[in-house]
């Protein structure tokens, strides 16, 4: 067991981040138009309630969802963030710089303009919102590859690119369908956490916890990356196949968020720079602290968007770019004098 | 005939529009070898190949009676470790640096660093007189004490080959004489075998047993400082008039520019 007092700050850091998740979904389980009280809430949570009682429905059916949905696409979008900065080495890269929410967008656009999620069920949406960022990764990841190896600086060029066409492509079809349609578009675009479909939203968890688990596999080379390819593979790492692995998953799984809960930006961006303030570069605690500080930052953005104009709510894409602008720009400031 | 603890044979290599070829070279186990040559000639494009950094296109390279290319990357990396010319560094901690020496010994499922681990790092930090400094970033290190926590990077792999590229080229002439100073005792406490790149050649002569010159993608020469840094072997590879000596401490050649300014004077005053 590892005695090292930086091994202790972090533990120490991931049990404060844990508490803090569990905190902050205590918080949005309880705040809302009707308000809990936190007692009443955790009672719920470990006791259970009255099955018919309009508190526990409430709690049980419309806000336990959606908190869970935060934490997973708080989590995930952050994983995947701290993910691509570490293979990119580049702190400004973050899941929807390479085209990914552009290419789910499309999709979505795609399935309202064409009324496929009239015809076939809602969960057209996420199903084309997916398709679509999967297009997109896999344009991406094989105009990046060349004779078996991938360029890392053209792969970033080539997701920005399409990332601009497949943002014009869902310009010409909100510029040419129905008011109505442009309304679904742009409803979608501004993200949410009101997803019906509960098998979506753990799906979504589950997803993030597997990406999470098998990141943490691959911490090792992600370190050594942060001296660059070269000399990440002078210590035993075939880069290219790490970078690859990486890119693959932390693609994937912020195409599954964007279907999921729409364009949610700035969280995969904000959350892993706050960590290495906080913490430093090293991904032993990064991956776990994004994952954590993801969720917390988003949940307790949706009780910002939740509340802050009640009844009425907020896109919460709106809250995670203020507040976390905002907070960032705190932290950064704090940094300078300290040092 | 024994095998050589490091050889190149006919080995090729190189970018579109440069390839290295032929090349055969063999090191003994504890020398200490320079590779010499203009800009251009090929001595980085052959320390890229060695280290796997480019595509190999013919011939082989063998550590200890192993080709390289039979050796899984870690394999390799506990025999060879590799310090390159700049020390590309982000936000990190000269010990979570160093450290880092010790990832090949890691396997998958092994997160965190043994005591064994930093034993081992400080034991090189000491020896390379960067332990003072394990708390800062490497940010923070001047460009000698970078290069020093590099060399203790690769030792910390615990190699029997340490290859560098131009570790000193962007040192002042304090730091170049303790980088090199510091080369030279590993390998003579530590038998360590050495293979660096080198631009300056009275540095070349006057640390390495052997020297390798290259000349447009082809190995030139190869012998003993006295048997390569000739006149002739000087003006025909480097195209350009120098004055050779021999060095009264050490014995070893010494190699002084002649400029244009200084042929006219002579010139001048002969006539």
């Amino acid at each position: 067991m590892p005695t090292h007092k930086k091994y202790i700050k972090w533990l120490m850091a991931i049990l404060v981040l844990a508490a803090a998740l569990l905190a902050s979904a205590i918080v949005g389980l309880s705040v809302g138009e009707l308000k809990l009280s936190l007692a009443d809430v955790w009672r719920m949570l470990v006791h259970g309630g009255e099955a018919d009682s309009m508190e526990y429905l409430l709690i049980s059916q419309v806000r336990l969802p959606r908190v869970i949905l935060g934490i997973a696409v708080g989590g995930a979008l952050s994983l995947a963030g701290v993910v691509l900065q570490g293979i990119y080495r580049n702190p400004l890269v973050e899941p929807f710089t390479l085209g990914i929410s552009g290419g789910a967008s499309l999709g979505v656009a795609f399935t309202i303009v064409t009324g496929l999620h009239l015809a076939f069920g809602s969960f057209m949406l996420p199903l084309f919102g997916f398709i679509g960022a999967f297009v997109i990764i896999f344009l991406v990841y094989t105009l990046s590859t060349r004779r078996g190896s991938i360029n890392i600086q053209n792969m970033l060029l080539t997701g920005v690119m399409i990332s601009f066409i497949a943002s014009s492509a869902m310009m010409f079809l909100m510029a040419t369908t129905s008011s109505d349609n442009l309304h679904g578009i742009v409803f979608w675009i501004m993200g949410s956490l009101d997803e019906p479909d509960t098998g979506l939203i753990y799906f979504t968890l589950i997803a993030g916890l597997v990406v999470l688990g098998i990141s943490y596999l691959f911490v090792q080379p992600l370190n050594a990356l942060r001296l660059g390819e070269e000399k990440a593979m002078h210590l035993g790492f075939n880069t290219n196949v790490v970078i690859r692995v990486m890119f693959l998953l932390a693609s994937l799984l912020a195409g599954i968020c964007v279907s999921v809960a729409g364009v949610i930006g700035f969280v995969g961006l904000i959350i892993p720079h706050v960590l290495r303030l906080m913490f430093g570069h090293d991904y032993r605690i990064l991956l776990i602290g994004s994952f954590l500080l993801g969720g917390i930052f988003l949940v307790l953005s949706d009780v910002v968007a939740r509340t802050i104009i009640s009844p009425n709510e907020l896109p919460i894409g709106v809250i995670t770019g203020i507040v976390g602008g905002l907070v960032f720009l705190v932290l950064m400031s704090q940094k300078r004098k300290g040092n | 005939m024994s095998e050589a603890f490091f050889r190149i044979d006919n080995f090729s290599c190189g970018y579109p529009g440069f390839k290295l070829s032929g090349i055969n070279l063999s090191l003994e186990k504890g020398s200490f070898n320079g590779i010499i040559g203009p800009n251009g000639s090929g001595k980085t494009t052959l320390f890229r190949g060695i280290t796997s950094a480019i595509a190999t296109l013919e011939g082989t390279i063998s550590l200890k009676g192993q080709q390289l290319d039979r050796l899984s990357l870690k394999e390799r990396a506990q025999q060879m470790a590799i310090v390159s010319q700049f020390v590309d560094v982000d936000q990190v901690s000269v010990e979570d640096y160093v450290l880092m020496g010790r990832m090949p010994y890691h396997g998958r499922f092994q997160f965190f660093e043994s005591k064994d681990d930093y034993e081992i790092a400080h034991n090189y930090m000491q020896l390379t007189d960067v332990l003072k400094h394990k708390d800062k970033l490497m940010t923070e290190l001047s460009g000698g004490e970078q290069q020093r926590a590099a060399i203790a990077r690769a030792l910390t792999q615990e190699p029997e080959l340490l290859l560098l590229d131009e570790p000193t080229s962007h040192l002042d002439i304090t730091h170049q004489v303790r980088i090199l100073d510091l080369l030279h005792r590993l390998n003579q406490e530590m038998g360590l075998t050495v293979l660096m790149v080198v631009h300056d050649l009275n540095l070349a002569s006057e640390y390495c047993d052997r020297l390798v010159l290259f000349n447009d993608g082809k190995l030139f020469t190869q012998g003993t400082p006295d048997e390569v840094l000739t006149f002739d072997t000087i003006e025909k590879v480097y195209r350009t008039p120098v004055i050779t000596r021999t060095n009264p401490y050490s014995n070893k050649p010494v190699i002084f520019l002649v400029s244009e300014k200084m042929m006219k004077e002579t010139k001048a005053s002969e006539s």
